[in-house]
């Protein structure tokens, strides 16, 4: 028998408008099976409602799925939408069909990942553990 | 107390949604700064919230009861808590917590404090934790709290005694009145509430929900069976009228004191389980032994009690 260790709390959300969820839903499994607590957001959030959410379940991370084009904009408004509300902290992740040329501009953005249609799940779940973990040692009261 | 601990308590004070998920994570994970947290709390705005209890079986449509209810309280200027419990997977521990989907209308409001809760497979635990949860939400200005649970298995269902008042939510479609008599369901409701009612086989529910109500709702007059079509908000005034009704009641009853008086025991006989597990766990890990399960737990607790303990 192994004393219980506290699980990772993450927030898996879409915003903007496409309604194609099986990537984030997806991840949401593999996180869950992974021992995560993850709380699922939908389709079509905005990114204030996101960032107001993962600061009231007070998550480990944030993770970001957008089919629709328009992550160069939405990623990185969740971070300002966060860095108002006191949420800095939180680091966010991202994935989705993003075009390679892109990705460096977003980890500038202040993503902490992102993640493309060809990324294993296994490396995805390791990114999100050590995303968390940071956060976790960095705020341990 | 730690400096940390009492800048999170100012800032639960002062209604901070930061401060507040923070709080009740270092309560749920039983952490270091979780005792300070608590005895610091005002507890004259712990005594003047009203608890509610949601349970129902998958699908009835507790969360979007839930999220039609907090618009109804929203509208009347109540400042709202709600606390939505998911089973963990017993496999790997984690959780998809997803009642927050029907409720994102509410998201933006900051009157809304929204708190998802896994049960973490614990058999106790979960009931101090959202016990915990409650008080800090209260403290946090909540007047009013909802907790919501599917309402199977054990743990749920000592959650949903943390209530003041307890809602049960059925839906027709879910076998007939035999399987909501089972396993106690009925008994811990003190309101019945058939959703998605109009659907075929509503009125029929109804009736039979009647006619087990019938006792209750005549010996106070109030009544114990309500219809809602929560997706369309209908039927939540005449839900919160029987909500204020069934309050007013149980206050001036004593039955309010009573359930709450049991409530603190049920949740302080968590807390020993939730403090004492660790060291038995290390008891048990350093001293592996095959010996009748019963009694190693009566050597490993009489070890317990004759041996210091630091703290």
């Amino acid at each position: 028998m192994e004393e219980q260790q506290t699980p990772y709390r993450v927030l898996i959300g879409k915003p903007g408008l496409d309604g194609h969820d099986r990537g984030a839903k997806f991840i949401a499994r593999a996180l869950r099976d992974e021992g995560f607590e993850v709380i699922y957001t939908g389709i079509r959030r905005t990114a204030a409602e996101i960032a107001a959410t993962a600061i009231q379940e007070d998550v480990d991370a944030v993770g970001l799925s957008s089919l629709s084009g328009a992550h160069l904009r939405l990623f990185p408004e969740v971070i300002r939408e966060l860095q108002t509300r006191g949420g800095e902290d939180i680091p966010v992740l991202g994935g989705g069909v993003i075009p390679d040329e892109d990705i460096q501009q977003l980890l500038e953005a202040g993503l902490s990942a992102i993640f493309t249609s060809g990324t294993p799940a296994a490396a995805i779940i390791r990114s999100f553990t050590e995303a968390c973990r940071k956060h976790c040692d960095g705020t341990n009261m | 107390m730690a400096p940390t601990c009492s800048k999170l308590l100012a800032g639960v004070r002062r209604q901070d949604p930061r401060a507040i998920g923070r709080a009740i994570s270092a309560v749920e994970n039983n952490s270091e700064s979780a005792a300070d947290i608590l005895s610091a709390l005002d507890q004259e705005a712990i005594d003047g919230v009203l608890v509610l209890g949601i349970t129902g079986p998958p699908g009835a449509g507790k969360s979007t009861l839930t999220s039609s209810m907090i618009r109804a309280l929203r509208k009347e200027k109540n400042r709202v808590g709600i606390i939505a419990i998911d089973p963990s997977s017993p496999i790997s521990g984690g959780a998809i917590l997803g009642d927050r989907i029907r409720m994102m209308e509410h998201a933006l409001d900051p009157d809304v404090v929204l708190r998802s809760m896994a049960t973490r497979g614990r058999l106790g635990g979960l009931c101090a934790s959202a016990g915990a949860a409650v008080r800090i939400m209260a403290a946090a200005g909540c007047q009013i709290i909802i907790i919501e649970t599917v309402g199977v298995g054990q743990s749920e269902m000592d959650i949903v005694r943390l209530a003041d008042i307890t809602l049960m939510v059925l839906a027709p479609g879910f076998g007939d009145d035999i399987q909501a008599m089972k396993a106690g369901l009925l008994e811990v409701a003190d309101l019945l509430i058939i959703n998605k009612s109009d659907l075929p086989g509503a009125e029929a529910l109804c009736m039979e929900m009647e006619q087990i109500f019938r006792d209750k709702q005549e010996k106070d007059g109030i009544l114990r069976v309500v219809q809602t079509i929560a997706a369309q908000h209908q039927g939540i005034d005449q839900l919160l009228a029987t909500l204020n009704a069934l309050a007013f009641h149980l206050k001036s009853t004593g039955i309010q004191e009573e359930r709450r008086h049991k409530a603190l025991n049920a949740e302080t006989l968590d807390w020993i389980f939730e403090i004492l597990r660790p060291h038995f766990i290390k008891a048990m890990n350093t001293k592996p032994e095959r010996k009748e399960p019963r009694i190693r737990a009566q050597e490993l607790i009489h070890e317990f009690t004759t041996t210091e303990h630091p703290e």
